[in-house]
């Protein structure tokens, strides 16, 4: 049996090989039922959860001890709401990012709210985009695709996210127009 | 009346609450996710949001009630999810009621947030009304050009 790190290096579908799963958090039942149609039109093999806790819970980040043999779910996507009762999606991209098996994952940040210090802190914090609501087709094809591709994973492309380390250079051209994209009205 | 006619009916329908103002470009965005596995997606999703917004207004209309003093916090947050599941449908004008009514609670006005509410549920009656009408003859028209998806 693969240990839980394993699970996840195995790594990407290879293009064609199969699905990606998305697991997509949204408080509002409308948005949770839209973004499930994206993700099924984009080819992707969807959970939808309610809330930040449920999401940990579902992940097996929420500290209960599973018993022995708990196979750590499969994860290549995480798309959450930015403002949620209780947990907010920061809060859960924060978890996430903290976690050994799950901080390679890429997480998603939406919101309905085109505000740029809140832009600021989750990509600092490790979000691999910031989506205006309504999120549209095309925003979950951009990205499912750059993500079936494999690229913004580990090593040299993720080197220009800013990280809570001392790295202090600019953002590439590529995250200056993802946040760019965002704030055009 | 043949397909074709009540096709045409249903499309100048449409867009007259375009013209009107009280639709965007996301009901269209929602219509382009139809296809014949699921024709009735746009509905659906409309549906949600009357089951999501009228529990929202049932408790703003509480909040509301609540004086002395308004609790403009909790109610800046209900406007907020209602804004939400608005936006979501592509309802433009109740949106727009919605950011009203969210500045006269920044502004810590309590008159401006009811005249607001009132209009806001005036608005969203009217639309909900409309899109009703809407709905029940695109049903009747059978699918449209506009549910082409492939898949």
């Amino acid at each position: 049996m693969a240990a839980a790190g394993d699970v996840f290096r195995q790594g990407l579908p290879e293009v064609g090989a199969g699905k990606l799963h998305v697991l997509a958090v949204d408080d509002s039942h409308v948005d949770r039922k839209v973004i499930e149609r994206l993700l099924k039109i984009s080819s992707c093999k969807v959970t939808v959860v309610e809330s930040g806790s449920r999401a940990l819970q579902y992940l097996g980040l929420d500290g209960e001890k599973s018993s022995i043999g708990f196979d750590t779910v499969k994860v290549n996507l995480i798309m959450t709401d930015y403002s949620m009762p209780g947990m907010t999606g920061y809060e859960l991209l924060k978890k996430i990012k903290e976690s050994s098996v799950f901080r390679e994952v890429p997480v998603v940040v939406m919101s309905s709210e085109n505000i740029l210090t809140r832009i600021d802190s989750c990509l600092e914090e490790g979000a691999e985009e910031f989506l205006l609501k309504p999120v549209k087709l095309s925003d979950v094809k951009r990205v499912t695709d750059f993500i079936m591709r494999g690229e913004g994973k580990k090593g040299v492309e993720k080197s220009h996210k800013r990280r809570r380390s001392d790295d202090c250079t600019p953002p590439s051209p590529s995250a200056l127009h993802s946040k760019k994209s965002r704030l055009s009205i | 009346m043949d397909r074709n006619q009540s096709r045409r009916q249903v499309a100048a329908m449409k867009q007259s609450l375009f013209d009107q103002g009280l639709l965007d470009e996301q009901f269209i965005q929602l219509e382009e996710l139809q296809d014949d596995a699921n024709p009735n997606f746009v509905e659906e999703i409309v549906t949600l949001h009357y089951r999501d917004s009228s529990r929202l207004i049932t408790s703003i209309e509480q909040a509301l009630k609540e004086r002395n003093p308004l609790d403009f916090n909790k109610l800046d947050t209900l406007m907020h999810q209602f804004k939400g599941s608005s936006s979501s449908i592509g309802a433009k004008k109740v949106k727009a009621e919605c950011n009203l009514f969210r500045e006269y609670c920044r502004a810590g006005s309590a008159e401006g947030c009811m005249r607001s509410f009132q209009q806001l549920k005036r608005e969203y009656a009217a639309l909900r009304k409309k899109l009703e009408a809407y709905f029940q003859l695109a049903r009747q028209a059978g699918p449209q050009e506009t549910a082409c998806r492939s898949k």
